[in-house]
């Protein structure tokens, strides 16, 4: 196939002499800040620690074999797999795959709601959806925290109007957790969601009613495909920050939700600190994600030739 | 016989203002009908209430005699072709064909057959699995056509279907489209814009502007009798000269044309006073039997035939047309000419 270049052959020539130098800026950030850190993670995971942070320049597997392998307290019995860490890593899962799900519940309302308001009146509705975003996410998280505590507004006010005798406790739970990646993550939900919805022809949603499809028959067949990138991509960007998230497991949730984002960051942290195994567990993240994206992405490759 | 669509007193108000005043129509049964009036007539309102994605705010839209106002649009038996089609961007075409089937309960071997025949009657069937963005915009007209078809329903509704394409596929789709209603026997209705369409393939026209119905007819009512200055107007090209009744009775009446001469014509009015006269161009031919003099300002060749322009005593244009015939000289600018009105030429209106 020709280049895009403007015009004619010279044209082209021009193009191709220059396209080089006037991408190197784009390689430069993706280089720098993207591959260069992966491959310096991914070396510092086949490292040995230092007992006070940092690591010795002595290539081992052992990150890799204290997450998947025990062998014992004392290191003299018999190797076997490792469940506690599979556990936070599944937990993990879990936790964002639940708060997915609630973004994708509350968010895809909120999308739908802001596309079919008037023109003119979108852009205000997304500007009121991004200004809780403007305060530091941790502030917010802490925020949350007191909203939601034994003595914070939502449990007193709901013993105030008598519905509960005793305040519900809902700091330190799962519930927490996912309230708190829901709130962090929202808007991730809503914007994508919202692009695709404003996009939808809604003549397609009239069709459907002529030929017979209830309403709800119109948003499985047709609603939903359609603007289905716009959920993946919204349930992509919830999901996969929700995966490492440490603030909202941190503060609101206990021992008892540890979250892999808690145990990476833990890792790195004063002198208790295991920076290859950090490393490793982050390059295991990372590994597990990159292969989900991957395989959606060859099933929708495979979809769209059909 | 009851009507395959009949609409009593419709009215549409949005807030404050009226789309749609006191429509009062009855579509018969394996009719072609359009509705045929300018952007903003009330036309696609009207087929969007009979369709069910507008409220009818007063009145009844009955089919088959069965009041269907206030139905959902999937439980009406009426199926819609689309102005830009709406085909299902994610689905093949057959799928997007058998997708009212599907709605319906309709078993997969059943629809994907009827589907399939479908595509048969509108020659698409090697394109079954193809996606619509894979499609010409001619092609994709079919198999809106063909999608809405397949649930055979009882009145098919087309929203200027034809004016997203280009002219010679235009002109193909009007025969097929015509032809399509006469082997199906389902009744037609038809928006459009275009009185050329409306005229070639329909049965009965009623013509709309600013939402009132001004005259329902066949093609040749409404263009060789229509009854008001917007409908003479709108079909073809007219000239309209104001002029006093002298005396009316019956169907016919006495003008006084300007210059004094005398004619009878066909009216639309029983009122006397000062009416409007519509004169069609085509019927008007140079001769020394003048009912009205002009002065020739100035001759447009037009192929086929010669638009000659002129002024009437006191300065008011009209035109003719004349046949682009080997013995027509046409006359020279500013030349005085007489016109002599041909029988059926001029017609009284009511306003």
């Amino acid at each position: 196939m020709a280049g895009p270049g403007p015009s004619g052959a010279s044209g082209d020539a021009t193009y191709a002499g220059l396209v080089r130098p006037l991408l190197l800026p784009t390689w430069a950030v993706v280089g720098i800040l993207m591959v260069l850190p992966v491959c310096l993670m991914a070396v510092y995971s086949f490292l040995t620690k230092e007992f006070r942070g940092g690591v010795i320049w002595d290539f081992t597997l052992a990150a890799y074999d204290q997450f998947f392998i025990t062998r014992g307290l004392f290191g003299d019995e018999p190797a076997r797999i490792e469940w506690t860490y599979i556990g936070i890593f599944w937990r993990s899962i879990w936790q964002a795959g639940l708060a997915t799900l609630l973004c994708l519940f509350i968010g895809f309302p909120t999308a739908w709601f802001i596309a079919t308001r008037p023109a003119r009146s979108r852009g205000v509705w997304l500007f009121l959806i991004t200004i809780p975003y403007w305060v530091n996410l941790l502030i917010r998280t802490v925020s949350l925290k007191f909203l939601i505590r034994e003595t914070g507004p939502l449990n007193e006010s709901l013993m105030a109007i008598g519905l509960i005798d005793t305040p519900l406790p809902l700091v330190n739970t799962n519930l927490a957790v996912q309230l708190g990646l829901f709130y962090s993550y929202l808007p991730f939900m809503v914007l994508p969601i919202y692009a695709a919805v404003e996009r939808y022809n809604f003549a397609l949603s009239e069709a459907a009613a002529d030929l017979y499809a209830s309403r709800l028959a119109t948003l499985r067949e047709v609603v939903l495909p359609v603007v289905k990138p716009g959920i993946v991509a919204g349930c992509i960007l919830v999901f996969v920050p929700s995966l490492g998230a440490f603030l909202a497991p941190d503060l609101l949730g206990g021992a008892k939700t540890f979250m892999l984002g808690s145990l990476i960051d833990e890792q790195f942290k004063g002198s208790q600190g295991n920076w290859p195994f950090g490393a490793a567990v982050a390059m295991i993240l990372m590994t597990l994600v990159m292969t989900v994206l991957i395989l959606y992405a060859r099933a929708q490759a495979r979809g769209a030739r059909r | 016989m009851t009507a395959a669509v009949d609409i009593h007193e419709a009215v549409k108000r949005y807030g404050s203002v009226t789309a749609l005043h006191r429509v009062d129509l009855s579509i018969s049964d394996n009719e072609f009908f359009t509705l045929l009036g300018p952007s903003g007539c009330g036309k696609t309102t009207l087929l969007r209430m009979i369709a069910g994605f507008e409220d009818v705010t007063e009145g009844e839209v009955r089919l088959f005699g069965e009041n269907i106002a206030r139905l959902e649009p999937n439980r009406r038996p009426v199926n819609t072709v689309f102005q830009h089609y709406a085909l299902f961007p994610h689905m093949t075409v057959i799928e997007n064909v058998a997708f009212g089937l599907k709605m319906k309960g309709v078993d997969a071997a059943t629809r994907r057959g009827r589907a399939g025949r479908m595509l048969d009657m509108v020659h698409l069937s090697a394109f079954a699995d193809r996606m619509p963005d894979q499609l010409s915009g001619g092609q994709q007209q079919r198999v809106a056509l063909a999608r809405a078809l397949a649930p055979e329903p009882k009145v098919l509704l087309l929203d200027e279907p034809l004016s997203a394409l280009d002219l010679k596929l235009r002109q193909a789709m009007r025969v097929e489209l015509k032809q399509l209603q006469q082997d199906t026997g389902i009744t037609f209705i038809f928006v459009t814009h275009d009185q050329e369409e409306a005229l070639t393939m329909s049965d009965r026209i009623a013509v709309m502007s600013e939402g009132r119905v001004q005259q329902v007819g066949t093609a040749r009512d409404i263009y060789e009798a229509p009854v008001n200055r917007f409908v003479a107007d709108f079909i073809g090209e007219t000239n309209l000269l104001e002029v006093d009744v002298a005396r009316v009775e019956g169907g016919t009446a006495e003008v006084v044309l300007p210059g004094g001469h005398r004619i009878t014509c066909p009216s639309a009015t029983t009122a006397p006073g000062r009416h409007h006269l519509s004169i069609r161009p085509e019927r008007i031919s140079l001769s020394a039997e003048a009912d009205l003099t002009a002065t020739v300002d100035r001759v447009v060749y037009l192929g086929t035939d010669l638009q000659v322009m002129v002024r009437l005593e006191g300065g008011t244009p009209f035109s003719l047309r004349m046949q682009n015939a080997a013995r027509v000289s046409p006359p020279e600018p500013g030349a005085t000419v007489g016109l002599h009105l041909e029988e059926g030429a001029a017609r009284l209106l009511a306003d």
